[in-house]
């Protein structure tokens, strides 16, 4: 430990500390529970990491005993920015200061949307006043070397913007990046219209009959647009893979289901697949799963060739897949079959692959 | 018909950009001799308009050189040149200033952006005091007593009346991307939206 035992610390050094996650878990909790606010900062203050971190760690969870695993913190933050983005921005504007960026007029005043484990997201609009944006922040960090820091938040962000304009390029259906400033640790891309593909199948499972019996019987006619989607998610992805690049962080929450423009060629395709599933009702809860599939957030994306890190970014799809959509699970197979059809030859050497990394899990260095 | 205003989000309130576009100029050379002149009067942004597909590249080039104002890390001379050559994806500048600015005997049509923005006072004081002064109505008396052109109003329309694809997809390597071939043909529409993506992206990338 670097710090000076008995020494009280300031709150953010706290990150520094093996408690990380956890702690920045009670600070968003923070403003959902404001009657545990004050509690946390004093143990925050009394925080001794020399002595007995682990102590202090349970405190802090204790704070909010409801604590949901990581994954399911992400889909609170995220269902509760839906449904009340000017309550969150109203507590968190005095949270967290606005980036300079965002000081300078604007016709719409900034929405935060977000909150990461590295920056923050927020909702605005670029150019004029007509053109929705997504600003991705990434704060200083005051835990690390400034000069450090200032480093890596700018390598981070470059290759972030880098990789999206490449998909851009090869035609991967990702956001295009309006202006950047990586020095000042901030990227603006196009706004997605629509919802995270999470939200939409889960919307689309809600409505099917809960019946074990009815569901078996619904699910050779209603399963179709499901399955189509899956397709969809796995052409993407393969498409994503094929330009050289591997996301790192692939769920379903990463992706956006674009509603289809009422001008393009696309629309006609997904009317026409539409169109045998029958009455009416269908076709409307159909409807819930067109658009296209938009892969987004590429802060962990990386540039690589290889089947291994190929088949990891599938595996950790897989794996968030079972756990938020554990009633459509049996459908992967379809993603993975359409990945493969999109992919060709390679695919069937990534999925080989995939195969190995199921046995063992995504860090091939825990063989041994 | 007057100079414009442009807003633009996110610029700081006491910048403003003026534009006006010029139709049928008769005299790019002179105006380019200024240029190169480093007459303090004609401090202002050429470019030509035949490299614009719309509004939104334009802002894109123009919030690009307000950014590198507002931080101190200006390439050229002034933000007026930073904004010619901030439409162009690469960083040779003098090749930028050929392709986006004046090209005697070639240009035609010319888009013209001032920026007035409070200059710090250490700055040359004469300059200053007269960039001072400057109102969109002085700005617009200049304009036209220096330019034989036909004022137009600078929509999306009107630019893309003029935009030169085959320029547009040589410069920002546009030519057999993926990205655009794989949308159909037919559809036009499409294709220029995406490329004007591709285009934003280029300015917004250059120098990482």
């Amino acid at each position: 430990m670097p710090f000076p035992a008995n020494v009280p610390l300031h709150p953010s050094q706290l990150q520094t500390t093996e408690a990380n996650g956890k702690q920045k878990f009670a600070k968003i909790n923070n403003h959902h529970h404001n009657s545990t606010r004050n509690h946390i900062t004093d143990s925050d203050r009394t925080f001794k990491p020399a002595q007995n971190p682990e102590n202090t760690i349970t405190k802090l969870m204790d704070t909010s005993p409801q604590s949901p695993p990581t994954k399911k913190r992400k889909m609170a933050t995220d269902t509760i920015a839906a449904a009340a983005p000017a309550a969150i921005e109203d507590q968190q504007e005095h949270q967290f200061p606005l980036p300079t960026i965002l000081t300078h007029p604007s016709a719409t005043p900034p929405i935060l949307i977000t909150q990461g484990a590295e920056g923050r997201l927020y909702k605005t609009t670029f150019f004029s006043p007509n053109i929705p944006c997504a600003l991705k922040y990434r704060p200083p960090k005051p835990y690390r070397h400034p000069i450090l820091d200032a480093r890596l938040t700018k390598a981070r962000l470059a290759f972030e913007a880098k990789v999206l304009e490449r998909c851009r390029r090869e035609g991967v259906p990702v956001p295009a990046v309006y202006a950047q400033n990586a020095a000042a640790g901030w990227i603006a891309v196009e706004w997605i219209e629509g919802a995270p593909v999470r939200v939409k199948i889960n919307e689309w499972l809600g409505q099917r009959p809960r019946n074990e019996e009815e569901e078996k019987e619904a699910d050779a006619k209603e399963k179709g647009p499901l399955v189509e989607l899956m397709k969809r998610i796995g052409a993407a992805i393969a498409g994503l893979h094929r330009t050289g690049v591997v996301h790192g962080d692939l769920t379903t929450s990463n992706m956006m289901l674009r509603p289809p423009a009422k001008s393009t060629t696309d629309q006609g395709k997904e009317t026409n697949g539409v169109n045998g599933v029958g009455s009416e009702e269908a076709q409307e809860k159909a409807k819930l799963l067109e658009g296209d599939v938009v892969i987004i957030d590429f802060g962990l994306a990386n540039q690589s060739q290889s089947d291994e890190d190929r088949a990891t970014d599938l595996y950790v799809l897989e794996r968030a897949f079972a756990s938020t959509h554990p009633r459509a699970e049996n459908l992967f197979e379809h993603l993975l079959e359409s990945y493969k059809q999109t992919f060709g030859k390679k695919g069937v050497s990534v999925l080989h692959k995939l195969e190995d990394v199921r046995m063992r899990g995504r860090k091939r260095s825990m063989i041994g | 018909m007057a100079l414009e205003t442009l807003q633009i989000e996110h610029v700081p309130s006491d910048h403003h950009v003026y534009a006006a576009l010029f139709r049928h100029v008769q005299n790019v050379d002179f105006l380019q001799a200024q240029l190169i002149g480093k007459n303090p009067e004609f401090e202002y942004a050429f470019i030509d308009a035949s490299v614009l597909i719309s509004r939104t590249h334009l802002f894109a080039a123009i919030f690009r050189a307000l950014n590198t104002l507002t931080e101190g890390t200006l390439q050229t001379p002034n933000v007026h040149s930073d904004i010619v050559i901030g439409l162009s994806p690469t960083n040779n500048i003098s090749e930028s200033y050929r392709r986006y600015g004046l090209t005697p005997s070639k240009t035609r049509d010319v888009l013209v952006i001032k920026i007035v923005y409070p200059k710090l006072s250490c700055e040359n004081s004469t300059i200053s005091s007269s960039e001072q002064q400057q109102t969109p109505e002085s700005i617009w008396q200049h304009l036209t007593a220096h330019i034989q052109g036909t004022p137009t109003p600078l929509t999306d329309e009107e630019l893309a009346k003029s935009t030169d694809w085959a320029k547009v997809r040589k410069y920002y390597k546009l030519n057999g991307v993926p990205g655009v071939e794989r949308i159909d043909k037919v559809d036009e529409a499409g294709r220029r939206r995406e490329m004007e993506g591709l285009v934003v992206s280029g300015i917004a990338l250059r120098g990482l």
